[in-house]
């Protein structure tokens, strides 16, 4: 057991599982919220030359992909470095 | 120079730097190639596994795809790059900490079941072979251009150099390699991209530039481009291409099949496991997206200036259709492939193309990204690089995909299952009888392809999602599933969602119409049905049989956390 006991054990993964879905929610926005549930209201804006509901399709939705993963990434290893359990 | 000249210099120069790559970094990563690779830096690992990922369909098929379908098309920007969070999120890095090389050595452990690991080979072979028919048609779509020949001598020229790219071998594990071929296809991808919306919209940067307004001297000058694309489209009997044709519900499941799938799809997921350390795992992942919003940034806008060129070509500025005579040569060129087709319906010797019975043009998506830079009369040197792009891209994937082929029928199903007896030397032989057989099967389909690249591809993620995806994701997740909750879920899951495509592609293709779908779910998406099946079939049988075992709880626990991570072992 990597954890000094099993009350920490049970601590990391939820603060893990919390972390994984708000990241999550976030990702079925974008996508499946702004890009598809939502997309034909979001068409009404438009800004330069796209449609809103048309460029989080297309674009939008890519982008957000990548911060999310960055986020989850730095949050990650402070939480791995809170209850100790980081690699060497 | 004419162009196939310069494209026979620039493809084989590009494979000529491939091999000698892989010669060079073989030298000096002779003790252990798998954990050698275990020594890339996070950024290059994720540029590889970028490399590794985009195929023939991501490189040659996408744009086109999404030039006919318009907002459609966006399933497979979000399926496809929407997976990796999952992947970084939810797999990645507790597989690392897992610590095996394939995806059916995790599925067989973490179930304690010799029937689980079959089920999943199977399941890893099916998926595979999908995969890799899609891509011979891509390298098919190549050749037959730039030899000037007809697409099934094209497949079958590809296939020919596939199976001894692949004979070659080790060359697909080494990494460097990988980063080369990343760097010709970005390249290859985003020159014409940049050229194009210059000449354009006056935007160098593509993606700004197809939400820009068109520059003076080219028809519609001044309109915003998408504007007078869905414009046009109306004019055409077309679907505004900003709004598209799907229903809401399919358009959920196809990008929600393609994205689950991503996260379930064996050669992806192997590249995680060879990563050092728990945390390079969830960064590779990261670097790896990054890489590939590069390109998948980039399609949507080479769509939008696909189709405008193209109807500006065929129909001209005034839409009345171009004399025949007067056809630029990228379309008689590809006519000479089959690929483009004219037929002069109203007898008045012009081209003309439309979405209703005006329409005298047939033109194979696939072939959009390929003649974007003829069309848009770019240099010559850029149309053979884009040759170049798409040969890496779809012979890198095809040579990954049939080693895994080979390797599952040899390692894991003969030698591992059926007949544990067979010496090295014949274990040697089936690997190559069945990659042989491989690219036999594949060749035919790339012949007589059920769909476009993209669309044959998207099945094999459907397979995946609707099988693999719920056993790791309850594998980690759901200590307590036991292995006949997870043989049931496999089972179900793989067997609805194969069935769904075979009878709407092959059995019964005349009515693969939105009123037969069940809930209105085209093949493309069904995995997603799948996926449902597999959790609700799996989650029954496993209340019906108790929990998993203590031992395998515990060793799901310790997968949860990042410390103690060793080396990747292979079984």
């Amino acid at each position: 057991m990597a954890f000094k006991s099993e009350e920490l054990a049970k601590a990391y993964w939820r603060e893990n599982i919390g972390l994984v879905l708000k990241l999550l929610a976030v990702w079925f926005l974008v996508s499946y919220g702004f890009g598809i549930i939502l997309v034909d209201w979001l068409n009404e804006i438009t800004f330069f030359g796209f449609k809103l509901g048309f460029w989080f399709a297309q674009q939008g939705s890519i982008i957000t992909f990548v911060i999310l993963i960055f986020i989850y990434v730095n949050r990650m290893s402070a939480l791995d470095n809170k209850y100790e359990v980081h690699e060497h | 120079m004419d162009i196939q000249a310069l494209t026979f210099i620039i493809v084989g120069a590009t494979f000529a730097l491939y091999i000698a790559i892989a010669i060079w970094a073989r030298a000096g990563t002779t003790s252990d190639f798998y954990v050698a690779s275990g020594g890339v830096h996070p950024v290059l690992n994720g540029m590889a596994t970028a490399a590794d990922w985009m195929s023939a369909a991501s490189f040659i098929s996408m744009a086109g795809i999404i030039a006919f379908a318009g907002y459609d098309g966006s399933v497979y920007l979000m399926g496809w790059t929407g997976g990796y969070v999952l992947l970084a999120l939810c797999l990645a890095p507790y597989l690392r900490k897992f610590g095996k090389f394939t995806v059916p050595d995790f599925i067989g452990d973490r179930y304690y079941s010799q029937t689980a690991r079959t089920i999943a080979v199977i399941c890893a072979i099916l998926i595979s072979f999908t995969y890799i028919a899609g891509q011979m048609r891509g390298v098919g779509v190549v050749f037959s251009r730039f030899l000037e020949v007809d697409i099934a001598t094209g497949v079958f020229i590809g296939a020919v150099i596939v199976f001894f790219y692949t004979v070659l071998g080790g060359m697909k594990g080494i990494t460097y390699t990988q980063v080369a071929q990343y760097v010709v296809l970005a390249f290859a991808y985003l020159v014409p991209a940049v050229f194009i919306s210059f000449y354009m919209t006056g935007h160098i940067l593509p993606q700004t530039g197809f939400g820009a307004t068109i520059a003076e001297g080219q028809p519609g000058a001044g309109q915003y481009l998408l504007e007078r694309l869905d414009g046009l489209s109306e004019q055409l009997g077309l679907t505004a291409y900003t709004e598209g044709a799907r229903s809401k519900i399919d358009v959920f499941a196809i990008t929600f099949a393609l994205m689950v799938g991503t996260a379930g799809l064996p050669h992806v997921i192997v590249r995680f496991f060879t990563v050092p350390k728990v945390s390079d795992a969830r960064l590779s992942a990261g670097w790896a997206l990054v890489f590939i919003s590069v390109v998948y940034l980039t399609a949507p806008s080479i769509a939008g200036f696909a189709k405008v060129n193209l109807i500006n070509t065929v129909n001209g500025p005034d839409l009345q259709g171009v004399p025949y005579e007067e056809a630029p040569s990228w379309v008689t060129n590809w006519e000479k492939t089959g690929l483009i087709e004219w037929e002069d319906k109203n007898n008045d010797g012009r081209m003309f193309y439309s979405g209703d019975e005006r329409n005298e043009m047939t033109v194979d998506r696939d072939i959009m990204v390929l003649a974007n830079p003829e069309i848009a009369d770019l240099p010559a040197w850029v149309v053979a690089l884009v040759a170049a792009g798409g040969v890496a891209a779809a012979l890198s994937t095809s040579a990954g995909l049939l080693l895994v082929i080979s390797a599952s029928v040899s390692h894991d199903l003969l030698k591992r299952t059926l007949t544990p007896n067979i010496t090295d030397r014949q274990e040697l032989m089936w690997a190559r009888i069945s990659a042989a057989l491989a690219v036999a099967i594949s060749t035919y389909f790339g012949i007589n392809p059920p769909g476009f690249v993209a669309q044959v591809v998207a099945f094999a993620f459907g397979l995946a999602a609707a099988s693999f995806f719920p056993a790791i994701i309850m594998g980690i997740f759901y200590k307590r599933m036991n292995n006949l909750g997870a043989i049931a879920g496999m089972v179900v899951g793989i067997s609805f969602t194969l069935a769904y495509i075979i009878y709407f592609k092959f059995v019964n293709p005349a009515a693969n119409t939105p009123d037969n779908w069940w809930f209105g779910i085209s093949p493309e998406g069904i995995g997603t049905l799948g996926m449902i099946f597999n959790f609700i079939a799996a989650y029954t049988v496993h209340k019906l049989t108790g929990d998993a075992p203590q031992a395998t709880q515990d060793l799901v626990e310790s997968i949860r956390y990042p410390k103690g991570a060793g080396v990747a072992t292979h079984h």
